[in-house]
């Protein structure tokens, strides 16, 4: 009974609060499902080359840098925004 | 020239030698976003920006030492560390920006435009500087060799 109190207590005070934090789990849960698969798709594409082609293993190297760097910024997008969101 | 060792993942530390050569190209420019801030959200805005600033090149130069490292072991470590090393540094971001963002200094607007902006410039200028070659895998060698 206290709890409930407490909450309605609570969302007196700032009524969006939760619904803000849902919006925030949203955006960045969904700006890093896109980057987790990307990175994914980079990383397992150039240790494919590697294997086939160890001697060009560090051209691949910087591409799945950039690769990864790049696709992380998508990520980046969802973590910013998150973050403004929450004021 | 680079000779392959022991496993298919050996090579220069291209990841390493990109990272630094960011931060390196980015100490000239770094006054502009400081700039901006500091013109439309005062002092907290250009601390805030100037903070941005770090944050990404120092995601970037974790992201190189951690790959660089990786490489030396094997081609599965190279694969954790790359993928791992996403989450673990993203969830570091999280952590900090969470620790800082209540701060009287912070405003999250140019910290957060600073962030996104810097990550993706400093990658595509960095794009510029790559031979992407067998002699040199990452950076261009410098003018005189070739």
């Amino acid at each position: 009974m206290d709890v409930v109190m407490l909450a309605q207590e609570a969302g007196a005070a700032d009524p969006t609060a939760g619904l803000t934090a849902v919006g925030r789990g949203i955006v960045y849960g969904g700006a890093a499902i896109g980057p987790g698969i990307g990175i994914g798709l980079v990383v397992g594409n150039a240790i494919t080359a590697m294997a086939r082609q160890p001697e060009a293993a560090g051209m691949v190297r910087t591409t799945m840098f950039l690769g990864i760097a790049f696709t992380e910024a998508l990520a980046l997008f969802g973590f910013v925004l998150s973050f403004i969101i929450s004021g | 020239m680079t000779e392959l060792a022991d496993h298919p993942a050996a090579a220069p530390p291209v990841e390493w030698e990109m990272a630094t050569d960011m931060v390196r190209r980015s100490l000239p420019f770094t006054p502009a976003p400081v700039a901006l801030g500091a013109v439309f959200h005062g002092v907290d805005g250009a601390l805030s920006a100037g903070f941005g600033v770090v944050l990404v090149l120092a995601n970037l130069v974790a992201a190189g030492a951690l790959m660089v490292w990786g490489a030396k072991r094997s081609l599965g470590v190279l694969a954790g560390v790359a993928v791992g090393g996403f989450a673990l540094r993203l969830a570091v971001l999280v952590l900090v920006v969470s620790l800082v963002k209540d701060l009287s200094w912070v405003e999250l607007v140019p910290l957060g435009l600073t962030v996104v902006v810097a990550q993706v410039g400093l990658l595509w200028w960095e794009t510029r500087h790559l031979s992407l070659s067998l002699a040199y895998p990452g950076l261009k060698p410098p003018l005189g060799r070739s």
